[in-house]
């Protein structure tokens, strides 16, 4: 599927801090780090972790371990940056929103409309991901906040590196909530975590009611889910009421906020939900 | 979804782990897999067969272990699941996803030896 979609080959993405600034073009070295830590025990200490192994009747040899950290992840490489960042989010005190949907289906429009509204009383910073161009951070620089573009190349996802990367060029200065527009797919983003306090999903109403039924993995988990362009709702035959069951299915702790960020119906529960998560999760004294 | 990619990284995780411990070659690999990592297992066993010739898991049997989620039906009541799924398999009603791992990692090997006399 999508010519197994470039992951793991993040050679060949671009950091765009915008006009003005220094334009590092940074093409990541792909460091391998194959740090392994295990080390082979003959007997079974199941609760730490370590590789052991069991010799059967036959002769036969199987090694595992489980207990401690479980065992090994096969894709760890993102996981440690994504913890990385989330350190340093913490520490800054901002509040990182991984927002994702298929494409299209209105995350530029919804935060040139919250950056109209919020900033800089309060603080943002935006990292957008798209495979080419710089039309979402053009259409995003003249509010005034910071805006990093990244271009993937052929990767069909932001990567915690990329996202650290995208970071190193922001100021850190103020900002209260970074978002992280990621790239335009409901698959491949949902298997990588950037180090976001949250994942806000959006669904178009143009989009039908059935797509967290057919994405699970994008919406289970998600801390909110958008329901954008309710202003087509009508037109496009739109059943709210199916889509809040099919996100109720899929994930049951989700908060479901309802908008239009063209006609601004619905966005004060939009900002409520950014309070509250302020609040929250990068309290500032 | 990356069965590809994933392949690799678990086939390089494999050639690091022989390495390590003196191992030939394996005969049996396990891998276990969260209903919400993305992966198919089917896709994950054709690529795993693709890319294993020339490694020390070359003609390994991958065994993948779906770790179950935890979902609950109306009328049936709360129960885990090895498959994603939103209709009740009981009473065809509808379904609710209550929990889910993204688990994608390497279980444990079955190590060939030429002196099988390894104490346990």
């Amino acid at each position: 599927m999508c010519d197994d979609c470039g992951c793991g080959n993040n050679e060949g993405f671009h950091v765009h801090p915008g006009p003005g600034k220094d334009h590092p073009h940074k093409d990541t070295q792909s460091h391998h780090e194959h740090h392994s830590h295990s080390h082979g025990h003959q007997h079974s200490h199941d609760t730490d972790g370590s590789w052991h192994s069991h010799t059967a009747a036959d002769g036969t040899v199987s090694w595992h371990r489980h207990g401690g950290h479980g065992a090994q992840p096969i894709l760890d490489a993102n996981q440690r940056e994504a913890e990385r960042n989330r350190g340093f989010f913490r520490a800054r005190g901002i509040l990182a929103l991984n927002l994702v949907s298929s494409p299209g289906a209105g995350k530029t429009t919804l935060l040139r409309a919250t950056l109209e509204k919020i900033h800089p009383d309060i603080g943002c910073a935006v990292i957008v991901g798209d495979l080419e161009t710089q039309a979402d951070a053009d259409a995003l620089r003249p509010i005034g906040a910071p805006v990093v573009q990244v271009t993937t190349g052929t990767v069909c996802h932001l990567d915690a590196r990329m996202v650290s990367a995208a970071v190193d060029s922001l100021p850190n200065n103020n900002v209260r909530i970074l978002f992280i527009e990621n790239v335009g797919n409901l698959v491949c983003p949902a298997s990588f975590d950037l180090g976001e306090a949250h994942r806000i999903v959006l669904l178009a109403a143009t989009e039908g009611e059935n797509k967290p039924l057919k994405y699970p993995p994008i919406f289970h988990g998600a801390r909110a889910v958008v329901v954008s362009k309710t202003d087509l709702s009508e037109p496009a035959g739109f059943d709210i009421a199916k889509a809040r069951q099919a996100i109720a299915q899929v994930d049951p702790g989700a908060e479901i906020i309802e908008l239009s960020a063209r006609t601004g119906e619905g966005m004060d529960a939009w900002f409520g939900l950014l309070d509250r998560l302020l609040a929250q999760d990068a309290p500032r004294t | 979804m990356h069965e590809l990619t994933i392949s690799e990284a678990l086939l390089d995780q494999l050639a690091t782990l022989t390495g390590q411990h003196g191992w030939q070659q394996l005969s049996r690999v396990w891998v276990r897999v969260g209903l919400l990592s993305g992966v198919v297992p089917e896709a994950l066993i054709f690529a795993f067969e693709a890319l294993a010739p020339g490694t020390p898991a070359e003609g390994a049997e991958l065994v993948i272990e779906t770790e179950s989620g935890r979902f609950s039906c109306a009328k049936c009541g709360e129960f885990d699941l090895e498959r994603l799924t939103f209709v009740c398999p009981q009473c065809d009603g509808q379904l609710k996803l209550l929990q889910a791992s993204r688990e994608l990692s390497l279980g444990g090997v079955e190590v060939i030896t030429p002196d099988s006399t390894t104490p346990s």
